[in-house]
């Protein structure tokens, strides 16, 4: 047992308590937190700042407003609806298709409208936000999934998660919705996380359920070696999330899109840390690397070039 | 910086607490264990009522002592009413009395009670001459019957009151009893026509009131009813009767509070009054001793201390203080260890509830209602409610359930489902919602872990917070908590792994 704690140690596996004290405690201030835990005010300050997000149809913020529904949706067939505080992908709903009064799921089962105006009701009464308190819920565009991605996930939008530290790009991976995440990219839902190399854009090996994994579970492809396609613009978009928000250790969380390109998702105050075993690599090394030198690094492009020139992953692996 | 503060604070604090404890322990005299039998109890009357703006004048009988019990340091809380303690007729009364008063008014009395388990000498005392009895027409006809049967299967006196009081007690078919006290007599009822036919058979008697010394199961309540007996002069001295078994003497821990048929408190110039008596284990001899030495030298730690609470309030303490360790052993199971748990402090509530239910009832009863709980809530999700009535929705059906466990349970002849009434309601139905939504979302086993979580979590808390040991030292020496802070504020900065983290991150620490 200490064998194992002595060897997670010489990894540099940050762990909760460890991330809790040391980085979101530290380096991101609580005013700041609704800036990111309101997916509306994110999407606002985004497009502020001239970045791309999935555009918003409507926002529903009182239950009379879900009989307007209809006029809201207009002549749309496919959307997202999701809660404004949401966390961990709860309550997120997919449409994909539509016939009249009745809506198709990505996952092929039909809810009627009925149903749509309960899981409404829902969010705005708190099932789905972060401490229950009543919610908002927003109904924006359904990202069409860029087919790099095709042959390694299932149903479901797979998403790029970078953890930025200081404004720098520090760990990435991409998410990959399996059979058993429901279409949904939340590891602890049961999607695959695959490591990216900063430097190059590249896949690693996965990780699913804690476990390193090869091949999707559902497809068979092979997670390792796929090319995320602009992965420069990616590195960029997510390290310049660090003058928008002003948190000091945040999860930038990128979609690409056929169409749009990369498209902010959301941002997340307290990113998850299982990207370490997609990685195969502890964060604290990179962290404290950054921690030291991030004074010398002044522009957005300096601090890209950065995480190119120090986190790339040695070819041997 | 900052971590520095922490640890400077941190020392500070155990400091401060350390060394208040120890000055308790070695000057003044605190014992750090508890004793094992307690013989000192504190006795508490409360009378309340509203006055109308007249002149008051409250009485109460106080208790005198017997050969069994003694009574000393009694206090009285007047708050500005005159004060005298008379005696007559073998009893003490307390009157207070005023010029005017309005309003809601409070007055206590406080005696530290006793226990010696020597027996004094028998002193031949005065007979006192019987009453009369009253008795004429039909009842005297009755009475006659009924004494002379008991008589003719009586030995002596004794014999003879047990069988008096066995026949009033289960009254069955003997008319003449029906007759006499009526179909289902209270116990109080019982004594008086008992006294009225003993001083017919020309035995002297009289009704004797008290209380039960002895713990209470449950600590938060601690008032005591007051119990009915009889004592018969046998020509030296009374000797007591328990009017429900008819065995004599009575048992050793009824204290006797005053003689004869007045009620306790009399109360001119005011109304809805309430009589509440309260009696709680003193803190054991050695800390008694430490905290009478203490008064006297006028120690502020001493005067200041919980000891000058009111004896319920007490009672209310012990178990808050607890609280804290028990919120420490939670810290470490999940910030050292990675348990997870519904809610954050929810398992230490309901360790709170396993006090009185026992850990194992305990366990049980929160499974099942739990489970009952998940099954109303899975039908109601497809009803699709609004959260707020849902969740109403889950707690009446809860205490439904509560209900009906105890009822079920006390007609099986348990006293296992009375207890369930003491979970906390509101926590049981946040577990169940908070449960089933995770289900939904998470899967069941995800379910399964946290519930499990909760459930070991509350179960370690018990078993710390149960300890005699621990309360014993929370109670008497409340400055170790401060020690508690400071461990609690360092774990507040512990960046280590989890044990559970080992576990997640083991795919890293292979190779």
């Amino acid at each position: 047992m200490f064998g194992m704690a002595k060897r997670l140690k010489e990894m540099g596996v940050l762990a909760i308590n460890r991330r809790n004290a040391d980085y979101t405690l530290w380096y991101n201030p609580r005013r700041l937190y609704p800036l990111v835990d309101d997916k509306l005010r994110t999407k606002e300050l985004a497009l502020k700042h001239g970045i791309a997000v999935p555009e918003l149809y409507g926002v529903i913020e009182v239950e009379g407003q879900v009989r307007s529904l209809g006029k809201m949706l207009g002549e749309r067939t496919d959307f997202v609806v999701k809660p404004a505080h949401g966390s961990g992908g709860e309550g997120i709903l997919v449409i994909s298709g539509r016939v009249n009064e009745r809506f198709r799921k990505a996952d092929g089962t039909i809810l009627v409208q009925e149903e749509l105006e309960h899981h409404i009701f829902s969010t705005l009464s708190g099932l789905y936000s972060l401490g229950g308190q009543p919610d908002k819920a927003l109904i924006e565009y359904r990202v069409q999934f860029d087919p790099v991605f095709e042959k390694i996930s299932y149903q479901g939008v797979p998403d790029i998660r970078i953890i930025v530290f200081l404004g720098v790009p520090v760990m990435s991976m991409v998410r990959l919705p399996t059979r058993k995440s429901d279409g949904k990219a939340n590891l602890h839902q049961g999607a695959v996380g695959a490591g990216i190399d900063i430097s190059t854009g590249m896949t690693l090996n996965g990780v699913w359920d804690n476990l390193v994994v090869t091949e999707h579970p559902d497809t068979g492809a092979p997670v390792r070696g796929n090319l995320i396609p602009d992965w420069d613009g990616l590195l960029d978009l997510a390290a310049r999330c660090y003058e928008i928000t002003g948190l000091g250790y945040q999860g930038v969380d990128i979609v690409l899109d056929r169409d749009k390109g990369p498209l902010i998702l959301e941002i997340n105050a307290r990113p998850g840390l299982n990207i370490q075993i997609a990685n195969n690599a502890g964060l604290l090394p990179r962290l404290d690397l950054v921690k030291s030198e991030h004074r010398n690094l002044r522009s957005v492009a300096e601090r890209v070039q950065f995480a190119k020139d120090h986190f790339a992953v040695d070819s041997a692996q | 910086m900052s971590k520095i503060q922490l640890y400077v604070l941190a020392s500070v604090v155990a400091a401060v607490g350390l060394s208040v404890f120890l000055y308790k322990v070695y000057f003044l005299g605190f014992p750090v264990t508890p004793a094992k039998e307690v013989h000192i109890w504190n006795v508490e009357a409360r009378i309340k009522f509203v006055a109308e703006g007249k002149p008051v004048k409250v009485s109460m009988f106080i208790p005198t002592g017997t050969r069994r019990f003694a009574v000393m340091d009694e206090t009285f809380a007047s708050g500005g009413y005159g004060l005298v303690a008379t005696e007559s007729e073998g009893n003490r009364l307390a009157t207070w009395s005023i010029r005017e008063a309005t309003g809601r008014q409070g007055l206590y009395y406080q005696a530290v009670v006793q226990v010696s388990r020597t027996k004094a000498p028998q002193v031949d005392k005065k007979a006192p001459k019987p009453a009369s009895p009253g008795f004429e027409g039909p009842t005297l006809a009755a009475a006659k019957t009924f004494i002379e049967g008991v008589k003719a299967k009586s030995a002596d006196t004794p014999s003879m009151v047990t069988g008096l009081l066995k026949g009033l007690a289960h009254p069955g078919t003997d008319e003449n009893v029906r007759l006499l006290v009526g179909g289902k007599p209270s116990v109080e009822k019982r004594v008086k026509m008992a006294i009225r036919l003993l001083s017919y058979a020309g035995i002297p008697a009289r009704m004797v009131r008290g209380v039960r010394i002895r713990e209470e199961k449950a600590d938060l309540a601690a008032k005591v009813p007051i119990i009915h007996w009889l004592e018969v002069f046998d020509g030296k001295d009374w000797t007591s009767f328990d009017p429900i078994t008819g065995n004599s003497p009575v048992p050793d821990d009824w204290f006797p509070w005053w003689t004869g048929v007045r009620n306790m408190a009399h109360v001119e110039g005011g109304r809805s009054v309430q009589v509440i008596i309260s009696v709680s284990p003193r803190i054991q001899e050695g800390v008694q001793a430490a905290v009478q030495h203490g008064q006297r030298s006028k120690a502020l730690l001493v005067q200041f201390s919980l000891f000058s609470l009111p004896v319920a309030t007490q009672a209310v303490y012990k178990v808050l203080l607890l609280i804290p360790v028990g919120t420490f052993v939670l810290i470490i199971l999940r910030n050292v260890v990675g348990i997870k748990t519904f809610g954050t402090f929810m398992p230490v509530l309901i360790a709170l509830s396993f006090r009185e239910t026992g850990l194992l009832r305990g366990i049980f009863l929160f499974v099942v209602i739990v489970a009952l709980g998940l099954g109303v809530r899975s039908y109601l999700e497809r009803l699709k409610l609004l959260v707020v009535p849902r969740l109403a929705a889950v707690l009446i059906v809860v205490v439904g359930f509560m209900a009906l466990l105890s009822v079920v349970s006390h007609h099986l002849g348990g006293h296992t489902g009375l207890s369930v009434a003491l979970f906390p309601l509101v926590i049981l139905t946040m577990t169940i919602e908070r449960m089933s939504v995770v289900w939904e979302e998470r899967g069941p086993e995800e379910a399964f872990v946290s519930g499990l979580g909760s459930l070991t979590t509350a179960a370690l808390a018990f078993v710390v917070m149960k300890s005699k040991y621990l309360e014993h030292l929370v109670f008497v020496f409340p400055e170790l908590l401060l020690v508690v802070l400071a461990i609690t504020l360092l774990m507040g900065r512990y960046s280590g792994y989890r044990l559970m983290d080992l576990h997640r991150f083991r795919a890293l620490a292979k190779e």
